[in-house]
Parts: structure tokens; sequence; C-alpha cells
């Protein structure tokens, strides 16, 4: 046991690491590929949100018009989350946290572009745009 | 129907709009650039051909999936368009400081129009984004002791997509027209009823085939930084380039699919006679400019935060310490990236929102400047009692530093509503964005070129030209700015192509000076690259380290193997190769392993240029021709995801050869 190895660097670790990440091939770390189970829940949990306000619109079952279209976008929200955790496999953890980062950055930006450019063509609308006639004949 | 309108009806299938016509041959202008433009392609073809270099040049260039090469081929690009988006400047310059009174320079308005769009148009998309990705190319895999990038033919097909959109920009200069409509193509203006002609199409298809590439490589980039840094490097480990290269990437996938679904909805409306845009039938243009800034504000930060990583890394390498406020600069960064998404109305405060809206954005405007001046102090506190070596990259930096305080300053003014409302649409606006701009992005390539070079082709820069380029640059510029800044604060508006007050003339007289400086500073720099390729044998750098780095493309060979590292490095600290360097690093000498590599392909040039076709056809009108090219574009990237034929191994023993030959050369070196 004479010879100490010659590659270890100032760390007493081996400069000769062979990391074999250029392959493309390597295994995703805690992302796994689902089961059959996973995909049969996120199927039936899918046709069930889709189901129930197809059913809300033919049958017409309340009385607003306001309270279908909301309750529809609620069942479309949840519907985005089943897909995402179903059939995206994403969780708080997977790619070592990497995936739930870039969610929540992609919410944040879609918030942003979405209530911001409400507000300002809301402004726009209300300060530039031509008066209807019923409008300017109420002018003050 | 008579005989004569049965030929056009066929003609029109065949050629849509095009016809002789469509030449601009009419106009001495542009016949002259024209021949010109012929005399020199047919030299440099001429040239390559002599040296029999055809085969070279698409084998190991235009061909290849090195990142390297990629690297060098945006930059070359981007030192091509450069001379045009330069031309441009100074035909705008000339006309100002002629069309006074009665004098109406030589170029009448519609063409004057074209100018300066295409002026914009190219030095953002086809100048300033070539030069960051490329730089971000070329360097940040090796800083982060990766082989290539995570997807390395999609690199390749990036880069010959943004050569795509540039080709298609050119074209419009000797074939029909370019917009007149300023840099962003605003709606009604830019509609069909205001801009019938193709200049406008021009400008939607070469910005939708570059944004492809852009946005590949973004995507690419992004996945290379987050999956591919060398164990150890943990994210709090990284180059502050390869910070601001991650972020930037991360704006361009968040931002980029704004501006194509802008374009596309621009090109409904022009092609397929939609109203997103239009004045009638419930059209809104406002929200054409409300959504193109949502991309546009970002778009400012991918161009200059990869440029503040340059400068980072320049100022602590040339001042022989560690960054100052490393995590300080990180938090920077990652501020700017967000705060960039919230402050896009500052571009129309003037377009009527109200008062709480533009204190808003006034306000997020201003926070801006915070992290970017906490980033000026980190390298002020660099270089405070270090060894300051004044070599070429920090010459650009110090420049950069004193340069980018002024224009952020006149940007801090303008994001002061009431104020911007005197200003806006001003030659002041000019003044600062130019400021900024060439201040920070092309001060900040210039630095880099000149820092990396010594890495890309195993010798320095020549340091007499290089300083002359300086110079020129840095009195070209404030020359031709600053009397920006008093003619807008006169309140001489943007884009116009005669004055009728002569006493405004003295202050565009100078700007043309100015002009003709910074034409200097670029023939210096093109002077600066001839003579440091005749002196090669002189400025030859061996070490691969010339300016004593820190990070860890300086511990490779210059120019480095196409593999990088033939056993990636393990990283202990942040600054990894100084860190290597302190310890007593020593090479590997045997056991070296196969690289695994893959095949350089053809694939992406050919699709790039299927684009061309299928955008020709689309802005002509010519629908056969834009059908065939696109489903051949699609048919080829299909037959070319079966080619398995990608990759190969480079043998142990060639790997062992190269490896060994390398530390020979050091040893003797050091001997």
């Amino acid at each position: 046991m004479s010879s100490a190895n010659p590659y270890l660097d100032a760390h007493g670790q081996d400069t000769r690491n062979v990391h074999g990440h250029d392959d493309g091939h390597g295994d995703h770390d805690g992302a796994a590929h689902g089961s059959f189970k996973g995909y049969v829940t996120g199927f039936v949990l899918s046709v069930i949100l889709t189901a129930i306000p197809f059913w809300l619109v033919m049958d017409e079952v309340l009385p607003s018009k306001q309270a279908t279209v909301a309750i529809i976008l609620a069942f479309a929200l949840v519907q985005v989350f089943v897909h995402m955790v179903y059939f995206l496999h994403m969780n708080t953890k997977s790619e070592g946290g990497w995936n739930m980062l870039a969610l929540i950055f992609t919410l944040v930006l879609v918030l942003i572009t979405f209530s911001g450019s409400l507000w300002v063509m809301y402004h726009m609308n209300e300060n530039m745009m031509p008066l209807s006639i019923h409008e300017a004949k109420n002018l003050p | 129907m008579t005989a004569m309108q049965e030929r056009s009806t066929l003609m029109q299938s065949l050629f849509g709009r095009l016809s002789w016509d469509s030449i601009p041959y009419h106009e001495p202008i542009i016949v002259w650039t024209f021949v010109g433009t012929i005399v020199l392609g047919m030299a440099v073809l001429g040239w390559i051909t002599k040296q029999r270099a055809w085969g070279m040049l698409w084998r190991d260039w235009f061909c290849s999936i090195d990142h390297k090469k990629i690297g060098v081929m945006y930059i070359v690009l981007g030192l091509i368009m450069l001379l045009r988006g330069f031309a441009d400047a100074v035909m705008m310059r000339a006309q100002q400081a002629m069309a006074f009174g009665d004098a109406m320079g030589y170029l009448p308005p519609h063409h004057y129009d074209q100018i300066f769009t295409a002026h914009g148009v190219i030095m953002i998309f086809f100048v300033a984004m070539p030069f960051v990705t490329g730089l971000m190319n070329y360097v940040v895999p090796l800083q982060i002791g990766a082989r290539d990038v995570a997807f390395p033919f999609l690199n390749n097909f990036s880069f010959w997509m943004t050569a795509a959109g540039a080709a298609l920009v050119m074209t419009s200069l000797f074939i029909g027209e370019f917009a007149m409509t300023g840099w962003l193509s605003y709606p009604p203006l830019s509609g069909i009823d205001y801009s019938p002609g193709v200049g406008v199409d021009y400008y939607i298809w070469a910005l939708q085939i570059a944004g492809v590439g852009t946005l590949l490589s973004g995507v690419n980039l992004l996945v290379t930084i987050v999956k591919m840094r060398a164990p150890g490097m943990t994210l709090m480990k990284m180059p502050v380039f390869a910070w601001t290269s991650l972020c930037t990437n991360v704006l361009i996938v968040a931002a980029f699919p704004i501006l194509t679904a802008v374009l596309a909805l621009l090109s409904l409306d022009r092609y397929v006679g939609t109203n997103f845009f239009t004045n009638d039938f419930g059209g809104n243009a406002m929200m054409y400019v409300n959504l193109i800034w949502i991309w546009g504000h970002p778009e400012v930060y991918i161009l200059i935060l990869p440029l503040f990583g340059v400068f980072s890394e320049i100022v602590s390498t040339f001042s022989g310490k560690r960054l100052f406020g490393y995590s300080s600069m990180v938090y920077a960064t990652v501020c700017i990236t967000i705060l960039s998404y919230i402050v896009w109305l500052h571009h129309f405060f003037t377009m009527g929102s109200g008062a709480s809206v533009n204190s808003f954005f006034g306000i997020t405007t201003m926070i801006i400047s915070i992290p970017t001046g906490a980033k000026m102090f980190n390298w002020l506190f660099t270089m405070y009692r270090g060894k300051i070596r004044f070599d070429l990259p920090m010459l650009w930096t110090m420049g950069f530093m004193l340069t980018f305080v002024g224009g952020g300053m006149t940007g801090v003014l303008l994001a002061v509503p009431p104020a911007d409302f005197v200003l806006h649409n001003s030659l002041f606006l000019i003044a600062h964005f130019h400021h900024v701009i060439i201040g920070g992005v092309v001060f900040g390539t210039f630095a880099g070129i000149n820092f990396w070079f010594p890495k890309v082709a195993g010798f320095k820069l020549d340091e007499f030209w290089g300083k002359v380029s300086f110079w020129c640059w840095i009195v070209g510029f404030y020359l031709a700015f600053m009397p920006l800044y008093v003619l807008g604060l006169m309140g001489v508006t943007r884009r116009m192509s005669h004055f009728s007050d002569p006493d405004l003339r003295i202050w565009f007289l100078i700007a043309a000076v100015g002009a003709f400086f910074v034409g200097l500073g670029i023939l210096a720099f093109i002077v600066q690259l001839v003579v440091s390729i005749r002196r090669r044998h002189e400025l030859r750098d061996e070490s691969g380290d010339p300016w004593n780095g820190r990070t860890l493309e300086w511990s490779t060979s210059s120019p480095p193997p196409a593999y990088n590292f033939a056993f990636t490095p393990r990283v202990h600290a942040l600054d990894a190769w100084w860190d290597m360097k302190t310890r007593g690093y020593r090479r590997p000498q045997s056991d070296f392993v196969p690289v695994h590599i893959p095949k350089n392909t053809a694939a992406g040039i050919v699709l790039a240029g299927l684009s061309v076709v299928c955008g020709f056809g689309l802005i002509w009108h010519i629908w056969w021709l834009a059908a065939a090219a696109f489903i051949a574009l699609v048919g080829g990237a299909i037959y070319h995801s079966f080619n398995y034929d990608r990759d190969y191994h480079i043998p142990a023993d060639e790997v062992s050869r190269v490896e060994q030959a390398r530390t020979q050369q050091l040893a003797a070196l050091q001997g």
C-alpha cells in the first residue's frame, strides 16, 4: 500500500472523477414516471371535473349565468392542478424543487401579466376611448 | 376577361406581390449599396474559394454543434450586423445634419423611415442579442465545467434561425422595402390600412423566425445551467456570469412567447382581416402597445444582465480579488429579474392611464435603480485596494461604469411621470437609451471579446489598436449623444427627417462628428483583429490562463479541446479555478476514458434555410412557395428526428494524447 493515489486534489477528492452527465440519459432525480394507479386517478378526476361543468351548462342548473361562469372557472383551475400532479408528476420535490420554483415563477408572471393588463387597459379604456352617444349626452 | 388580365392572374399566383417593380433600382443609394455589397461579397467568397476553405467552413463551423464554435458564430453574426446597423446610423446622422430649412437632405422621408426602423430592429435583435447569446454560449458551459450545452443540436439550429431572421432583414434592403413604422411597429400604423406594403411583413417574419432561435437557445442554456453544473458547484458557488446568464435565460423563456403572440395577432390582422388592433370593429391598438412592452421591458434586461456578469468577472480578475459582495450581487440580479416584469408601463406613461397607474409604474421603475446601484458599489468596492491591472477588458469596464451611471440617472429622470410627459418621444429619450445600451451592452461586449479572445484563439488581442478603438468609442459616444440630450430638453422629437429651425443645426453637426468617431472606433476594432491575427505568434498565450483568471474556463487549454474537460472538475469554492490554483492542482496523467460527444449535422442550417424561403413566401404572398417550404420544414424536422447516427466517442487514446501534449506544454512553460 505504498502508492498514494496521485490524483487526489487538495481536498482529498479524485480529480479523475468520471461524471457522466454528458450523455443526457441520466436518470431524473425524484421525478418518477408515474404509476397506472396515478394515471387512472388523474383520468377519473379529470372526467368528473369536466362532466360537472358540462352538466351545469346543459341543464342550466344555476339561476345566474355569472355564477355558472365562476364555478366553471373554479373547476378549470382545479383541473389544471390535477393535470400537473397526476400527468406531469409535479410535486414540491421533483427535479430537486426546480419544478415547483418554475411553477411559482410562472404563476407570478401570469398573474402580473393578466392583472396588470386588465388594470392598465381599464384605465386606457376609461380615459382614451371615444365616448358613446349616451355618455357624451351625460357629460357634466 | 382579356388575355392580359389572365396572365396577370397566373403571375399573381406564381409570384404573389413580387414583380420587377419590387426591386428599388430607381433609388441610386440602394443601387450603389447593392453594387457595393455584391463587390464586397464576391471578394469575400472569392477569398474563401482561393483559400479552399469552403469544406472546412461547412464541416467544422456551419454544421458544428460545439457550443464554442456556435458562440463564435453568434459573435461574428453580431459584428456583421453591427456594420449594417451602424451604416443606418451614419445615414441618419448625415441626413439630420443636412436637412434644415430649404435643404431637404439626401433621403426622402419614406427611405428615412425605413432606415430608422431597420437601425432599431437590427441593433436590438441582430447585434445585441447575438452578442449576448454568443458570449453565454461560449463561456457558460466552460464556467460550469460542462462539456457542451444540454441540447447541442438545438443550439446549432437556434443560431441558424437567428441568422435566418437577419437574412430576411437584409433581403428587404434589395427586394421590396422594410417597415416604416419604428422598431416596435405600433398599430394602427403597422396595420394593413396604413402599411399596405411588404415592409411590416418583413419585420414580422424576420422577428418570428429569429424568435424561435432565441427562445430555443434560452431553454437550452437554462437547462444547461440548472442541470449540468460540475459536482460541488452549488448555486451559490456559481460564477456571477453564470448567474446573470441563468436569470437572462429565465427572462427569455418567460418573455419571448409574449412577443410571439403579439406579432401573431398583428399578422392575423394583416393577413386574414381580424380586428385585434385596428381602429374599428372593437379593435384596440393600445393593447398592442401594452403587450409588446410586457415583452419589451424584460428584453432590456435580457440584454444588459449578461454584461453585468461579464463586468463582474473582469473587475474581480483584474483587481486580483474575489468579487466584493458576491451574494448581494446574486440577489440584486434576481431582484432585477423580477422587477423587470412590473415596470413596462413606463414606456407609455403618456398614453392616458390615470394617476394611480402612472405613479405605480413610476415608483417600481425607480426601485430598479436600487439593485443596479448595489451592483455598481460592489464593483467599486472590488476595485478598492485591489491591485488593478489596466488591460483592455478593464478599460472597457471602467468606461462602462462611468457611462452607465450617467445613463441610469437620466433613466430615473424619465421614470418620473410628469417629467416623462415633457421628455417622452423626444431626443432626450433617444440619448438615454443609447447611453445605457452603448455604455452597457456594447462596451460590455467589447470588454468580453477582449477578455475571452485569448481563450477562443490562443492569442491576445493587440493592445494598441484596442486602446485606439476604446478611446474613439468613448469620445464618439459622448459627442454623438450628449447633444441629443440638449436637443431633447429643447423639445426636439425623434424620427424627424427635416427641421425648420436652423439654430438647432450645430447640435446635429456635433452629433455627426461623434458618429464619425464611433465609426473610427469600429474601424480600429477591425484593425485590431487583423493586426492581432498577423502578430499571433508574438501575442500567443500557451498557459490558457493569460489574465490569472478565477473561473473554470481558464483551467482549459486555449482554445479548449472539443470535449472541454477530460474529467469533470470538482468544485469546492466560489472562483473554482483560483481555489484549485492556490491549493496546488495537479492535472490527471492517465486512466483517460473515451468521451461521448455529438456529431456535426447540416440539419440546422437546412431547416433554417427552409424557414427563410417560407418567410419570403409569406411576405410576398407567394402561397405555394410558403406552403411547400413549410411542409419541407416540418418533414425535414421529422426526418432528422429519425437520424440515430448522431454521436460518437473520442477514443481514450486520443484524449490521452491531447491531454499529455497539454501537460508537456504546461511543463515546458514552467521549466
